[in-house]
């Protein structure tokens, strides 16, 4: 074995000189990796001795906010996590749901902002990378991935160009490479994210029950297994990183970001799931943030058991690795799993295959202890549950936010009228947060395993599953500005937008992961923004009926003190029952009525419509009342279900009109509305009003969706035709959009692509 | 008649190609072919799937192209049994030397995947005689390295045999004159670098790649019969 070979050359090189125990304490070194002196006096607690420089390593990345969620732990436990349909919630590498005949969907989402912010490539690629490996570690073949990006203003901004440019093919790089269609996602500009990016990355796996698999060390004596890529320096205190705000000296932090070989990913995948089918394994887990330590103590303190790894089998990429270096890095591509004894040699004869490296490296022991051995001495020895556990929590303070309070007394009124609607129309469509992302997911193979139905640009994606009728629905969404505006309602927003997208694509939304992406938790503020924006989010699972089945909390994402827009993104999935029901926003045929559904208030607080006249964003969100969103989506996924819809879009930024723009240029088709209504025009025209929707139908079925609306007790209008090659747009009697579909798609493609030449 | 999809590491299109084979040729029976395979005699023709083999680490399809079953790809081709390479399959087939000329980086320098309009250029092929001359057909691309090349002289060449089979309407990645696919003189190995399998449902936005498939089909049992 190399590593045996390499062994004597080792012990020629000179010996890393360790700060001892005392000089940890004396100096507070501990500090430099993320520990308060409170945390240290805890762990000296814990284990009855001050710990080596190693030991001081795996609590520093266990006990990290990115893995044990210390600060928003207490806050976690109010979402609904569970339902009839959930298999697996919270606590494993991913969620998983099931939809019948013995399938079931496994989904995720992880953040990987602050190693994007420095390296957006690698950054973008191994965020992909991690949460792939959440999902085949559950025993599930990755079926799609879809994505969350958050950038600074693309105008005028090099910097955020780059960081958007290299994010996009980092993603890209990963996913084409290994063979998982990008199938959707969102991206956001906003000033607010200038120094911050947020780069989320979710993947959806399909499973049969009988396959799913659990991070557990279990069977006394049961070798533990290494498999997958070598482990070199990249990525150590990864985790640690990860739980700071970025600063000044935050390019210094390159080498914490890892460094992605989806080739390598796409061999550990086929061997892992040939691994799962042979029956061998007994727990199997990704060495993701916190590599080996995570994977380790986790296995171990799920199963009530301890585990002990002879560091010296781990395969190496460099020479002369310490203890804390394996222990710590976050080399990509690499999983822990621990098989029945006996099976050893079937293990590797898959992995040779793959050429792949598999090793045993250690067993499972039941004294509940993680012990590490290295060159014949033990080099850390600490109770598991101590590690994976007994991480402190923290309640923070919580205060009302100032602006909050400054923002009560907004009057939309006073934005200014625009004096050419078409214009102001057209300014909308070509604002980089609504403007056409093709530039995007043109680079992204969104078809690969031919099975995308429904591709990106509408509203979800759809994934058909062969051999039945079923398909799934999946989309990711968060408006930040409305969190920021007012937590408690954006955060329900959010989870009620992604159910809209869903239920327009002819799907029952299923349930959701989320990414919470906040800024320093610490600050009192802040944690409001968080115990909000959850209290609305959980607020709106309940009445939805999507629980939260995984997700991810990402804090400090600060630049100089600034925190991003609060940014709760959901990933939600939903199940088509039949791909008869697949619906997709464009217009279908000309001489289709457009139908309205919801009711239209003067709500332009966080509008993208208040950020392009005004510059800036102000006063109070859309008020979103979930009992009527409820009744709204019912009606519209009964109405797809029973084949009275062509086309379902829902009304999210840019209102109205931009929504009714978006299904003329993708369907080709013009229409011609008219509106009577008490509000003013670009009110009228713009609001963010939620529980909206705009269907397309034919004249026949006209009456039928108007008396279902009825008796739903769901506002309905009848504002107008598909058809020619102009939009028209007139409010109570009085023409105000007159505008080829051509001009306006040429504003909304174009906008995106000419500012990246610029 | 039977297909072999060959596997290599990191290809990721062969489910594919074996799913489009099981759905459009309810006669025709597919096997997965692990690349060490080193014998290929009981197949009836050979589909080489896209993908990144070997990770596309040096250049795509620089190190499949030693892969042991490679022998016996050429000797299907020497014995005339069809040959479809598609993308990375259709680079591994350049770097084989089974086909001329060379693929560099698209010259956008960025990947690009979408449906594209394609123009049947020869229905005389093992490949297209469903097709007619000249007809319009939608297939999608997905590629990074799909900017075909070769010398005037090649070009010529290619041009003067009909070797030239399928065309961009709209070319997505420079490749000398608008080439999409291109076959060997015999006409029994097409390259290409658009994926018929991605195109053989009406849900997955068009059906015209069946007819790829339904033509080897067709030319396989004009020349031996029963499939």
């Amino acid at each position: 074995m190399a590593q045996h070979k390499t062994r004597e050359d080792e012990q020629k090189q000179p010996q890393v000189s360790e700060p001892t125990p005392d000089q940890i304490y004396e100096q507070k070194l501990y500090r430099e990796m993320g520990l308060t002196d409170q945390e240290y006096d805890m762990i000296v607690n814990l284990i009855g001795r001050r710990p080596n420089y190693t030991e001081t390593g795996l609590y520093s990345v266990m006990w990290s906010e990115h893995c044990s969620y210390k600060h928003s732990r207490p806050v976690l436990r109010r979402f609904p996590t569970s339902g009839e349909r959930v298999l697996q919630g919270p606590g494993e590498g991913a969620g998983i749901v099931d939809i019948g005949d013995d399938q079931a969907v496994v989904f995720k989402i992880e953040s990987h902002n602050h190693p994007s912010a420095i390296e957006p490539y690698q950054g973008a690629a191994t965020g992909v990378g991690g949460i792939i490996r959440d999902v085949f570690s559950m025993g599930a073949r990755p079926i799609a991935l879809l994505n969350s990006l958050r950038f600074g203003e693309l105008k005028d901004n090099p910097r955020v160009k780059y960081l958007f440019e290299h994010v996009v093919e980092g993603i890209a790089g990963y996913g084409n490479c290994i063979g998982i269609p990008t199938v959707g996602g969102e991206v956001v500009f906003d000033k607010s994210y200038d120094g911050n990016p947020l780069v989320n990355a979710m993947c959806v796996g399909l499973i049969d029950h009988d396959k799913i698999q659990k991070g557990v060390a279990k069977g006394i004596g049961n070798p533990v297994m290494y498999v997958g890529a070598s482990t070199g320096r990249d990525g150590i205190h990864g985790a640690t990183f990860a739980s700071e705000e970025l600063g000044e000296d935050s390019d210094s932090k390159r080498p914490a970001v890892q460094v992605g070989d989806p080739f390598m990913e796409k061999l550990l995948l086929e061997a892992c799931l040939e691994l799962i089918d042979s029956g061998a394994v007994v727990g199997i887990q990704d060495m993701g943030a916190a590599g080996l330590t995570s994977s380790s103590a986790e296995m171990a303190s799920k199963a009530g058991n301890g585990i002990e790894l002879n560091l010296d089998l781990v395969p190496q990429r460099e020479k002369g690795m310490t203890p804390y270096e394996m222990m710590l890095s976050e080399s990509q591509e690499r999983m822990l799993v621990v098989v029945e004894k006996g099976r050893e040699e079937e293990v590797k004869a898959i992995f040779d295959k793959w050429g792949l490296h598999s090793q045993v490296i250690g067993k499972v022991t039941d004294d509940k202890t993680l012990r590490l051995t290295h060159r014949g001495e033990v080099v850390a020895e600490v109770p598991v549950d101590s590690l994976a556990e007994d991480a402190p929590v923290y309640h923070c303070e919580s205060t009302i936010a100032r602006y909050y309070e400054e923002n009560k007394g907004y009057d939309p009124h006073t934005l200014p009228e625009p004096s050419d609607y078409s214009q102001a129309l057209k300014d909308l469509l070509a604002a980089p947060t609504i403007a056409s992302k093709e530039w995007v997911y043109r680079q992204y193979d969104h078809m690969v395993r031919t099975s995308t139905v429904v591709r990106p640009g509408s509203d979800a994606a759809v994934v058909s599953i062969r051999g039945t009728k079923k398909a799934l629905a999946m989309t990711t969404d968060c408006n930040g500005r409305y969190v920021y505006l007012d937590p408690e309602q954006g955060g329900a927003i959010a989870v009620a937008e992604a159910a809209r997208n869903i239920v327009c694509s002819g799907a029952e939304p299923l349930a959701i992961t989320d990414c919470l992406n906040f800024g320093n938790p610490e600050k009192p503020e802040i944690f409001w923004q968080f115990e909000k924006a959850v209290d609305g989010m959980s607020e709106s699972c309940r009445v939805l009926n999507t629980p939260v089945i995984s997700g991810n909390v990402s804090f400090y994402n600060e630049t100089s003190g600034e925190a991003v827009y609060p940014t709760p993104v959901v990933g939600m999935v939903g199940l088509v029952h039949d791909t008869e029901h697949l619906t997709t926003q464009d217009f279908k045929q000309e001489g289709d009525h457009i139908l309205l559904i919801g009711e239209t208030k003067p709500e332009l607080g966080g509008s993208e419509y208040q950020k392009l006249v005004n510059g800036k964003i102000e006063g109070r969100p859309p008020v979103i009342d979930l009992e009527t969103e409820q009744k709204a989506q019912k009606l519209v996924l009964e109405a797809i279900q029973n084949g009275l819809v062509h086309s379902a879009h829902d009304l999210a930024e840019g209102g109205l009109a931009v929504a009714l723009a978006e299904s003329c240029i993708s369907g080709g088709i013009g229409a011609s509305v008219s509106l009577d209504t008490d509000l003013r025009t670009d009110h009228m025209l713009f609001s963010e009003s939620q529980s909206r929707f705009l269907l397309s139908v034919a004249e026949e079925h006209v009456a039928k969706l108007q008396k279902m609306a009825e008796e739903a007790g769901v506002p309905l209008k009848d504002i107008g035709r598909t058809g020619g090659r102009d939009v028209h747009v007139s409010v109570n009697g009085k023409s105000v959009i007159t505008v080829p579909v051509t001009d306006l798609e040429s504003a909304w493609k174009g906008s995106i692509p000419s500012i990246m030449k610029g | 008649m039977n297909f072999a999809v060959i596997v290599f590491p990191g290809s990721n299109c062969d489910v594919d190609m074996y799913k489009a084979i099981e759905d459009v040729l309810e006669d025709a029976t597919v096997d997965y072919v692990w690349h060490a395979e080193k014998d290929l005699s009981r197949y009836d023709a050979v589909l080489l799937p896209g993908g990144f083999s070997y990770g596309d680490y040096l250049r795509p399809g620089a190190i499949a192209r030693f892969a042991a079953v490679m022998e016996e790809v050429k000797k299907a081709a020497d014995a005339g049994k069809p040959v479809l390479g598609v993308c990375n399959g259709f680079q591994v087939l350049l770097e084989a030397g089974l086909l001329p000329g060379a693929m560099r980086r698209n010259d956008s320098l960025k990947f690009v995947c979408e449906p594209e309009e394609l123009i049947v250029e020869n229905n005389h092929t093992v490949f297209t005689s469903d097709y007619d001359k000249g007809e319009q057909i939608i297939i999608p691309v997905a590629h990074g390295d799909g900017n075909y090349y070769c010398d005037q002289q090649t070009l010529k060449e290619l041009q003067e045999n009909g070797q030239i089979v399928f065309r961009y309407a709209e070319n997505p990645n420079g490749s000398v004159n608008d080439i999409a696919g291109i076959c060997n003189k015999q006409g029994n190995v097409l390259g290409m670098m658009p994926h018929p399998e991605r195109a053989v449902h009406q849900l997955l936005g068009s059906e015209d790649g069946r007819r790829l498939f339904t033509s080897i089909l067709k030319y396989w049992r004009e020349n031996h019969g029963a499939a």
